[in-house]
Order: structure tokens, then sequence, then C-alpha cells
């Protein structure tokens, strides 16, 4: 691990297959098709827009707004995914009941299903008149077409992101370290909270990550639960459709930019909280 | 603090793992549990820590009933076969797990604890070790670390799975040694498992032999080494030869000739003669041996082994002779006897086993090489 900052531009190890010149040209050539020139093209926009009509047009209140929901919902959903993923992940790991296989491939179809579908689904079940809105309004609760709708449907699409990354971490604990904190005295609480959750924090990080940045870009199944009031229940990627269908250009371009930007650098420090955690305890034990 | 086990018995589904099994522990002893894969060593071991519960039976810690305590209860130290350790807390934060766990009214200042796991630390030889964490160590290392563990809550007796079963064969000896110190200068309680008989009988104070459930023999390794009381036992402990012989009138019979052995006492009738390897003598001129073609050498160590061809209707058997003696030998005719045997009769059960440690023809023999 010490050597490894020293290394530059090599092989980690001594490898048996050659090719490291050929994988990394094609790897960068396809990333520079795929993202990089995409994302750099957006950027170009932005940079020819000038620093003070990028800022005026980034600070206008309505985008502000947006953003600060679209980040806001993005963020209470992956918590909320993080804690209810791991339980999911837990029963399915954990214990064998009828249907189990059909909850386990139920988990990715949020994946599979049109966005748009779902959200229209979830807008039957939570608008006022629906199942379950029906029975929330004479609480005085509203879902559907404020920033809690965009919150579930965020939920819906993220879930599988915790589930599948934190799985076949927990596959892997060893029963034996359960027991041996029995043994030693810790409660089942004690266990839970001191032995197996911190174990499970790298992937739960990864998944959250994950679940995050989904949230974040979704736009199919949130503009139809949301309302898409302004400043209240508007996202910023609906935000730069309306912009781009006013032919406003550099306002879309600098939304964009903005989001680019706050997810990278969110996405980096949550990469980089999980490579340290990973770095302490990774190769078994 | 003693550990009896009284008439355990477990089920797993409608599989008997262990069958009223009893077992006294006395306090401060090195008892080994070995047997093969599946004879329910394991299990035994995981009943006395509570981590299973038994179908019938009680287990006892000291006067009191512990069958009726939870794992936590009990308070055991458990080391795993893979040592189980937290792998997201230091050496040190590992080793004060079982401290730190307690009700604040049990548990020790935070000073003390640390203090305490450091002794620890410094007892299995890990000072200096205290901030690495499990990855960062060899497997040796987190043996200790394991063991260390288990020792910091004072446990009333300290259970160890196959402690030794991860590690490569260097490793093993040292630690083998190291354990055996650190209990003669702890004397906690200490019971372990393995399926090496090397292990058992080198490190043990007792050795428990165990087959399909129950328990074959307890003694001292001399005890299970020297006087097996069962087939399985002679067969399991050490290498041994069986061949079927029948008796007659005090004389023991291998096929058509009488092979120089007498058990006096005995009723005529088939048995099976057990001896083991370096228990013999060879014989010149044969008036009542065993005799029989080399059909293979092999040099091991300080001795070499010869399988001889008794007959075709026999499987070969095994002798060890020192390498100058045997040289001699290579791919002719032996005539050899044992120096030490055991009868056991075909019916297995006890009252019919005969054992017997020399005959006198046998011994007479022997003083003559």
């Amino acid at each position: 691990m010490a050597f490894r900052s020293s290394t530059r531009w090599r092989f980690r190890q001594p490898s048996v297959i050659p090719g490291f010149g050929l994988a990394l040209g094609v790897t960068l050539a396809w990333l520079t098709l795929i993202v990089l020139i995409p994302l750099s093209g957006l950027i170009w926009r932005s940079t020819s827009l000038g620093w003070s009509s990028f800022m005026s047009l980034v600070l206008d209140e309505r985008t502000v707004n947006a953003l600060t929901i679209s980040f806001g919902t993005a963020f209470i959903a992956a918590v909320v995914n993080l804690f209810f993923g791991v339980v999911l992940a837990w029963v399915l790991v954990r214990y064998r009941f009828p249907g189990k296989r059909v909850i386990d491939a139920m988990v990715d179809l949020p994946f599979a299903l049109p966005t748009a579908v779902a959200g229209i689904a979830l807008t039957a079940l939570y608008a006022p008149n629906g199942w379950i809105g029906s029975l929330l309004e004479p609480l005085g609760i509203k879902i559907a077409f404020t920033p809690a709708g965009i919150v579930v449907a965020l939920v819906f699409v993220g879930l599988p992101f915790v589930v599948r990354t934190v799985q076949p971490v927990m596959e892997e604990i060893d029963k034996e370290v359960e027991e041996a904190a029995a043994t030693l005295g810790a409660n089942r609480f004690q266990t839970i909270s001191r032995v197996l959750l911190p174990g499970l924090l790298p992937a739960g990080l990864t998944g959250f990550a994950l679940a995050f940045a989904r949230g974040v870009g979704e736009y199919g199944s949130v503009i139809f639960i949301a309302g898409n009031l302004p400043y209240v229940s508007e996202i910023a990627p609906l935000l730069i459709i309306i912009r781009l269908e006013e032919f406003n250009y550099p306002a879309a371009t600098a939304i964009a930019t903005v989001m680019l930007f706050l997810s990278f650098i969110m996405l980096l420090v949550i990469n980089s909280i999980q490579a340290w955690s990973r770095r302490r305890y990774s190769n078994g034990a | 603090m003693e550990v009896r086990v009284q008439n355990i018995r477990k089920e797993f589904g409608r599989f008997p793992a262990l069958d009223d099994v009893s077992l006294d522990i006395r306090s401060g002893e090195l008892i080994a549990l070995l047997g093969p894969s599946g004879s329910g060593k394991t299990t035994l071991l995981r009943l006395i820590a509570g981590l299973e519960s038994p179908t019938d039976g009680t287990i006892f810690f000291g006067a009191e009933d512990a069958s009726k305590k939870t794992v936590q209860q009990r308070n055991i130290g458990f080391v795993f076969q893979h040592y189980a350790l937290f792998r997201h807390m230091t050496v040190l934060d590992n080793v004060s797990f079982g401290l730190k766990v307690r009700p604040s009214s049990r548990r020790p200042p935070a000073a003390d604890i640390r203090r305490r796991a450091l002794d620890l630390l410094e007892l299995v030889q890990l000072s200096g070790l205290e901030k690495r964490y499990p990855a960062q160590l060899s497997g040796g290392q987190r043996q200790r670390v394991a063991l260390a563990r288990a020792m910091a809550v004072e446990p009333n007796v300290l259970l160890l799975d196959e402690p030794f079963g991860a590690l490569d064969a260097q490793v093993r000896k040292e630690l083998r040694k190291w354990l055996r110190e650190i209990h003669d200068r702890t004397g906690h309680t200490t019971v372990f498992v393995t399926h090496d008989q090397e292990e058992a009988l080198e490190l043990a104070d007792r050795v428990v032999v165990m087959s399909k459930g129950a328990i074959e023999q307890v003694g001292t390794p001399d005890d299970i080494y020297d006087h097996p009381v069962s087939p399985f036992v002679y067969g399991f402990i050490g290498q041994s030869n069986c061949i079927d012989v029948t008796l007659s009138s005090g004389e023991i019979w291998f096929e058509d000739r009488p092979i120089g052995l007498r058990a006096a006492s005995e009723p005529d009738g088939v048995a099976t003669l057990y001896f083991r390897p370096h228990d013999i003598e060879l014989i010149d001129g044969c008036g009542g041996c065993l005799a029989g073609l080399v059909t293979a050498s092999r040099r091991v160590a300080g001795t070499r082994h010869l399988e001889i061809d008794l007959g075709k209707a026999h499987p070969p058997v095994e002798i060890e002779l020192p390498p100058e003696r045997a040289s001699s030998t290579d791919h002719t005719r032996v005539a050899f006897r044992p120096t030490k045997w055991t009868l056991f009769r075909k019916e297995g059960d006890v009252a019919a086993v005969s054992r017997q440690a020399e005959a006198p023809v046998s011994e007479l023999a022997r003083t003559g090489t």
C-alpha cells in the first residue's frame, strides 16, 4: 500500500495478461466519446456566457429553489433508502420464507420499469383521491403535488441501489462474528450497532451515493407526482427542460453546469469516505 | 472453574449429533476434544458455550446449572477457527470489546479497560500492534488477537474451536507451544477441539476421543496412545496395523500357524490383533512369527517404513525400523513379531475385549534384542 503512491503509469503488479496500453487507450477513448465530450461541450457553452451573466442566471431565485429541491429531496430519499434498503437486504439474506425469490426479484423492478409508468402509478396512489392519498387527506397530509411526493418517487427509483450493494457484503458476514460478539457478552442491540452495521458502512455508502445520484438526475417519475409548482415542487431537471422550450439555452446550460458541479463534488466526497473506510478493513479476516 | 457435562443429547433434525455424552472437566485443566469430522466434538464445544442448546441433559459450571443461561450470561471465552475478529476495529478495540459492552454498573473505567487490553496484548506477544486492523495481521497474529479478546472477559472457561486449523504447519507448532505456556501462566480451564491427534497429544492434559456422537475414551495422552480401549481409538490415534487372528488354547494363530504370542486367559475364537508399526522386532529364523515379502519401503524422517505382504487375503501391514536395520531387508522376506499388541473381539462389546500390553513370550524375545 505504501508504495502505491510512488508508482505512476504502471501495473500495480506485473501481470500475466499484457495490454495495459491497449486497455487504457480504449478506455480513455470510450470515456471521451461517451462522457467527456458531451460534458465538456456543456461547460464550454456555459463559459461563453461570461461570469456575471452566468452568476445571475444561477442565482435566480427559481433556479436556486429548483436546485435546493432536487438535491434536498434526493438526499432525503437516499437516507430513507439507506435505512430500508439495509433492512430489506437483511431480511433477504438472513431469513428463509415462502415468496422470498419473488421479493428478491421485485427489488429490481424499479430498474426495469419505465420511470413515467412509476410516476403515474405513484401519482394515482398518492393523489388526494387515490388509495393512499384519500386515507392521508383527512389527517391533513398531502403527498402528491408536494416535495413529499418527489421524495416518494425518488425512494421508489433508488431502492434497488442500496439493496443490491449491501446484499452481497451482508452475505459474506460470517455468522461467527455475531457469535463472537455474543460470547463476549454483547446483547443483540450492541451486536448490531457495534459489530454488524459498521462492517456494512462502505457498501451502504456506495448504495447511498448511487441512490442519491440517481435521485438528483431523475426526471420521468418525478414530474408526474411533483405538481411542478415553481419555487415549491419544481425540480432542476424540469427547469432545464422548461428553459430549453423557451429557447433560453444560456439558462439551461447554466443550471446543468451547476448540477454537474454539485453532483461531482458530492460523489467525490462520498467515494473518498468509502475508499478510506474500505482501505482500513478490506482483505478479509 | 470446573465444568460438568451430564447426559447431553443433541439432535439436529432427527439426526443425533451427540448421544448421551457425559464429561467432567477439572478446574484449570487443558483438555482436548479429538475426533474425525462429524464426531460431534465441535457440537459439544458449542453446547458448553451456549451457542447451541441441548435436546436433553445438563451442563454445570461449578455447582451452577448453566444450561438455562444464555451465551452472554455464561461468561465464556470462545476462539473461533477463522478468528471472527471485528475487522472494522483496531486490535486494541477488538480485545477491549468484551469489557466495553458490559452494562455501566459492571464496566471498568475506560483507562482500566485500556490497560487490561494492553496487558493481554503483551501476554500474547503483540505489543505495538494495538493500532493495526485485523486485515493488516498475519494468520498467527490474528489467532493471538482472538485469544486475547476471549481472555479479556476473565472467562469461566476458555473454549477453542480448531484454534490452529487454518494456519500453516510451522506457525501451528509455534502457537501450540505458546498456547501451552499461556495456559500454564494464566490457569484458565481450557477446552479445545482438534482433529489433529499430534496437536491433542502434545498439548492437552487429557484427551477426549470422540466418534459418531459419543465419547470413546478419556485419558492422558499416554493412556490414549499406549492403552487404547477400542479398535476405533487404536486406529484413529497414531499408526496401527490390524490382522485377523484365531485363538486356540491360549495361543494366537495367524492363518495356519501360531505367531508366538500368548493370550492365556482368552477363550478360543476369532479376534483382531492390533499393533503399532514401531512396536515390533525382527526375528531370524521363524519358529512362530508373522512373515511376508517386503513390497514397498519408504524413508520417513528417522525411520524406514516397510510394507509387508502377509498373503493375498490380507491387507499389507506396515512396520517401522531404524534405517540401518531395514536396508538389508529390501525386497526380501522378513519375519517379525509385535512386542506390544492388543486383541479385540469382533463383537466389539466391552466385556469381550481383551487388552494385553505385553505377552510373556514377546517379553522374553524383546529383552533379547
